[in-house]
């Protein structure tokens, strides 16, 4: 038997759970099925004409995209700690800074980027011009990574709470300001035709910021939630 | 919790630690580990401190603690296969051959939801041996199991120690082991 590198542990990591998330849907479809309907009650309870609703598309679109990383971001780790799998990465030798990692990037996949695809759809019956579409992605890719590296933190510091998904929430809120900010604006720069270059760069550097401390700090919390 | 235990076990030998519930018995298998940080005291591991860096106490620890570690959703064999993944490759042939030595070889492909909470058990006593540790630091290890798989369970403890390999084991019931040198630690 030969012993893993940390790249091959962190790639069977993200295999699990990809294969656990084709088991049961709910990870999938629960985020998502929470995104429509926000920004489908949206326009029921505002006008129906589609100039109101471009105005508030943005912030629509957005809102919804946060709340649903939310709802998501609290099942990241909650399996694993209370079936014991947490323990074991720990004790697996293994850097779980770069196990978080790859569970956060499946988590991506399987919250984030359903939500990135579906976005043109809904945008669309929101009132938001095709030329603005690509922004929207671009805007949600940015940013629900960004989501999940922070929930990610949120979800370590949260182990083992039993209220844990409501101090989730107040602990990821704050951080994920900015992103509702910068995205919204995105969004709303492109729907009037002008550049939105400015916001994407800031989302990317979010991005980076986080992808660089969200993995280093959630190995930490979840060092500390086990204890 | 826990004031002034001390213990040393080497090759081929085990340590059974004893006592009512609630004593400490699970948290001292935890410090043992490094899930749980002490206020004083030390684990040393081949005469250097298990955390320093350089010292290589994790790859020669396996843990079954009393939760399983195994997801309902998957297979038995793949509960191994990315469990026991983690630290080295494993092939299916060597799960296999696990799997029918503690006598669940019919639920290899049976997702762990549907199995019994013996069968479960065994399944994750089957990570434990394919880790191929030396040191096995096992919480309970026969709860939930019948006669048969606890005396198939001492047998392959008796094994481990016969070559050198060493255990931690935290258990109300007495050991019976083959071989080996046991030490009871009583705490209270």
């Amino acid at each position: 038997m030969s012993g893993t590198s940390s790249l091959a542990a962190g790639q069977l990591l993200f295999q699990r759970d990809l294969r656990l998330a084709w088991r049961r849907w709910d990870q999938v479809t629960d985020p998502l099925v929470f995104f429509l309907m926000v920004t489908t009650l949206f326009p029921l309870s505002l006008s129906p004409e589609l100039s109101r609703l471009r105005d508030v598309a943005p912030g629509v679109l957005w809102v919804a995209a946060l709340l649903s990383s939310l709802l998501a971001a609290d099942s990241l780790l909650k399996s694993d700690a209370q079936d014991g799998t947490l323990e074991q990465y720990v004790l697996s030798g293994q850097p779980l800074t770069l196990l978080l990692l790859a569970k956060t990037a499946a988590h991506w996949i399987l919250s984030g980027l359903p939500l990135v695809l579906i976005s043109p759809l809904v945008a669309s019956a929101l009132g938001v011009p095709g030329h603005a579409l690509g922004v929207v992605m671009m805007s949600l890719v940015l940013g629900t990574l960004t989501l999940s590296l922070i929930g990610a933190i949120g979800a370590a510091l949260t182990i083992g709470l039993r209220r844990g998904s409501l101090l989730l929430a107040l602990l990821v809120l704050p951080l994920a300001m900015p992103l509702l900010i910068f995205g919204a604006r995105a969004v709303e720069l492109a729907i009037i035709g002008e550049a939105a270059a400015g916001p994407l760069y800031l989302l990317t550097a979010m991005l980076v910021l986080s992808m660089t401390l969200a993995p280093l700090t959630a190995a930490a919390a979840v060092r500390i939630s086990i204890d | 919790m826990l004031r002034g235990v001390s213990f040393a076990i080497g090759a081929g030998e085990a340590l059974h630690v004893a006592g009512p519930n609630g004593v400490g018995k699970t948290s001292l298998l935890r410090v043992v580990c490094g899930l749980l940080q002490v206020e004083e005291g030390e684990v040393h591991w081949n005469g250097r401190s298990s955390s320093d860096p350089g010292v290589t106490f994790l790859e020669s620890l396996a843990y079954l603690a009393h939760d399983t570690a195994l997801k309902g959703d998957l297979t038995a064999a793949e509960n191994l296969h990315f469990s026991v993944g983690l630290k080295h490759s494993v092939s299916a042939q060597q799960i296999a051959a696990i799997l029918a030595d503690l006598g669940v070889a019919d639920c290899a492909d049976l997702p762990c939801r549907v199995l019994s909470a013996g069968q479960r058990r065994r399944v994750a006593l089957c990570r434990v041996l394919l880790s191929e540790a030396r040191l096995w630091v096992l919480d309970e290890p026969f709860t939930n199991l019948d006669a048969s798989s606890t005396a198939h369970v001492s047998e392959t403890l008796s094994r481990h120690l016969a070559q050198g390999g060493l255990a931690l084991i935290a258990a109300h019931q007495g050991l019976s082991l083959h071989s080996g040198n046991v030490t009871r630690l009583e705490l209270s």
